[in-house]
């Protein structure tokens, strides 16, 4: 049986991915996020009597927080084997990367364990997110330069 | 002393089980086998501080109870052979630190435990020494570590993958007979099918257990007819078919064949998606359920198919397709 | 209201990522990269600005917003720094979300053990 056979073969056994149930998923998940996320953010404009903008950094902390003690607690990730990107695309699931790679390489001690490893999956969100905002900032500010976009 | 290789296979006359000791964690004790096996620990960390220590523990305990019930010491044993999952096979090297005798590290991935049993018995059917420990395990955590995730890592795991059986298993063999004997060996060839997803094992690894299966029977002779049982390593439920469909396209007659992924849990009801994968899975099924049938002569002759992936993650990265191997032994009873 | 619009936006956001996932061999951490990079270019034009008026924290929660931060904080400091200003602004809106997931993540690691 050469490759090409092969891959027909298994592609044709290849079991169901239950895409329709994971998108759904996710959706429900991921919007459920959403909701928590403005209940924290009026719940902080309401206490500090502040605008939308200064109560962001309160809320994106809150569930940081949370999102990180249920990391340790071992519940993160049997909600995410549900929600899929419903968990992993929220600034959650940022938190839960950082965190889980830093419980994970406790064994390795404070440095070269928990020190070395925590931004080993979240790291590339910072990095290209810094890379991007620079290369796309240097364009806005050319435009800007020339009064194009304010 | 007269046996030669036969293509990849060997026949042999004078290598016999004589002992084994099996310990299992608790995914693998809740599952339908899980009455089999000698011990269990109801927690991945057995006590110890990391799931490496962990790993080491399950082993230590397995060799001691596979010794205690021969009423032999660690020296008593001539030679001891054994791989796991880790970079540098840590967790047997490590625990060979304890062991006063010769030790021969092996890698296979998964087919570690056909692998060490097929050395082990050439080193007694030549006559070089007359007993030797085969020592075998993996670890749900320390394999998630190394090739996947961190444990606590929120991904949602694709349909395809296998979960890593949480065990270890030691098994004495020697030139004495005892009512179960190896019978013949076959060594794989690696075989790559260009498969690139190391979120699919099953797939990556059937054709490399077609082509043992196959060279196994061309080499002796032989059919599934000839067997009670065919069982292979960790093909899960979806390598299982894929075999199972190439096999009968090739006009061979698939009878008595299982899988030890799809006999290690029950599928429907544990989460463990394909089924179960590493060392430890096809290493507990044979030892803890298929040794105890053919001594009460339930079964009189079964072939076992390990399968390895001998996937390197950073070779992955690099975009490299997965090379697999399998390696059969044949068991049978005196 | 806001409620609603929160929960259709964050989902949508996710709902998207989701195919990703599940239609190719992207990782998370390939996806995340990628919805950060869409958020910082979205912001090229304010566009994102527009979506957290309308959805709130539901455009605030995806990572998407994190890109969107980054970009928006550099922007900001070039009105009084010029060039220099992307550099140091950069983290100024972003500051919270990394410290806190640093800080939390280290007590987490030091106070919990991984269960499995």
């Amino acid at each position: 049986m050469d490759r090409k056979e092969y891959d027909q073969l298994a592609e044709e056994l290849k079991p169901s991915s239950h895409g329709i149930k994971n998108a759904f998923n996710a959706f429900l998940y991921g919007g459920v996020m959403g909701v928590i996320a403005q209940g924290v953010l009026e719940f902080f404009m309401n206490v500090y009597n502040c605008n939308e903008k200064e109560a962001t950094p309160m809320m994106i902390i809150t569930l940081v927080f949370v999102a990180c003690l249920l990391t340790g607690l071992g519940i993160y990730d049997k909600i995410a084997s549900h929600a899929g990107a419903g968990t992993f695309i929220p600034i959650t699931g940022f938190a839960n990367s950082m965190s889980s790679s830093a419980l994970d390489s406790k064994s390795e001690g404070l440095v070269l364990g928990i020190g070395a490893n925590m931004f080993k999956l979240g790291g590339t969100v910072i990095t290209y997110g810094i890379v991007s905002a620079s290369l796309l900032g240097v364009i806005r500010y050319v435009f800007t330069l020339f009064g194009t976009i304010g | 002393m007269s046996s030669h290789f036969l293509g990849q296979s060997v026949k042999l006359e004078n290598v016999y089980i004589a002992s084994t000791g099996t310990t299992c964690g608790p995914l693998e004790y809740a599952g339908p086998l899980g009455s089999c096996f000698d011990k269990f620990f109801d927690d991945y960390h057995c006590g110890e501080s990391s799931f490496e220590k962990a790993e080491r523990k399950m082993l230590r305990d397995a060799l001691d109870i596979c010794l205690k019930r021969e009423q032999m010491k660690y020296k008593d044993v001539e030679l001891y052979i054994g791989g796991d999952l880790m970079n540098q096979i840590t967790n047997v090297h490590y625990l060979a630190r304890e062991i006063p005798k010769p030790f021969v590290g092996i890698y296979g991935a998964c087919s570690s435990f056909c692998l060490s049993m097929g050395v082990a018995s050439l080193m007694i059917e030549g006559g070089f020494i007359d007993n030797a420990i085969s020592l075998v395990s993996s670890h749900n955590a320390t394999a998630e570590r190394q090739y996947r995730y961190p444990v606590e890592y929120g991904v949602q795991k694709k349909s395809t993958t296998t979960f890593t059986a949480t065990g270890a298993v030691a098994t004495l063999l020697t030139s004495q007979p005892t009512n179960v004997r190896i019978e013949a060996v076959t060594f794989g060839k690696v075989i790559d099918y260009s498969q690139e997803d190391p979120n699919d094992m099953g797939r990556a690894m059937a054709p490399a257990a077609y082509d043992t299966i196959l060279s196994h029977f061309q080499d002796l002779k032989r059919s599934f007819k000839d067997y009670d049982l065919v069982v292979t390593g960790d093909l899960s439920t979806y390598g299982h078919k894929i075999l199972k469909e190439m096999l009968q396209r090739h006009h061979i007659d698939v009878v008595h064949y299982n899988d030890c992924g799809c006999m290690l849990y029950d599928i429907n009801k544990q989460e463990v998606f394909q089924g179960g994968s590493g060392c430890a899975c096809s290493a507990l099924v044979t030892m803890g359920h298929l040794y105890p049938l053919l001594k009460e002569k339930k079964y009189k002759r079964v072939l076992v198919v390990a399968t390895g992936a001998l996937l390197s993650p950073m070779m992955s990265a690099q975009k490299e397709s997965i090379p697999c191997v399998a390696h059969a032994i044949s068991l049978e009873v005196v | 209201m806001n409620y609603i619009m929160a929960f259709l936006f964050s989902g949508f956001v996710c709902f998207i990522a989701q195919l990703i996932y599940d239609h190719s061999k992207l990782t998370p951490g390939h996806i995340t990269s990628l919805f950060v990079v869409i958020g910082s270019f979205l912001d090229l034009f304010h566009i994102y600005d527009k979506l957290v008026e309308v959805f709130h924290a539901g455009a605030l929660i995806p990572i998407t917003s994190f890109g969107h931060s980054l970009m928006h904080g550099a922007m900001a400091a070039t009105k009084e720094y010029g060039v220099f200003g992307i550099a140091m602004g950069m983290f100024d809106l972003t500051a919270a979300g990394i410290t806190a997931a640093i800080l939390f993540g280290f007590l987490v690691a030091i106070i919990f053990k991984p269960k499995s």
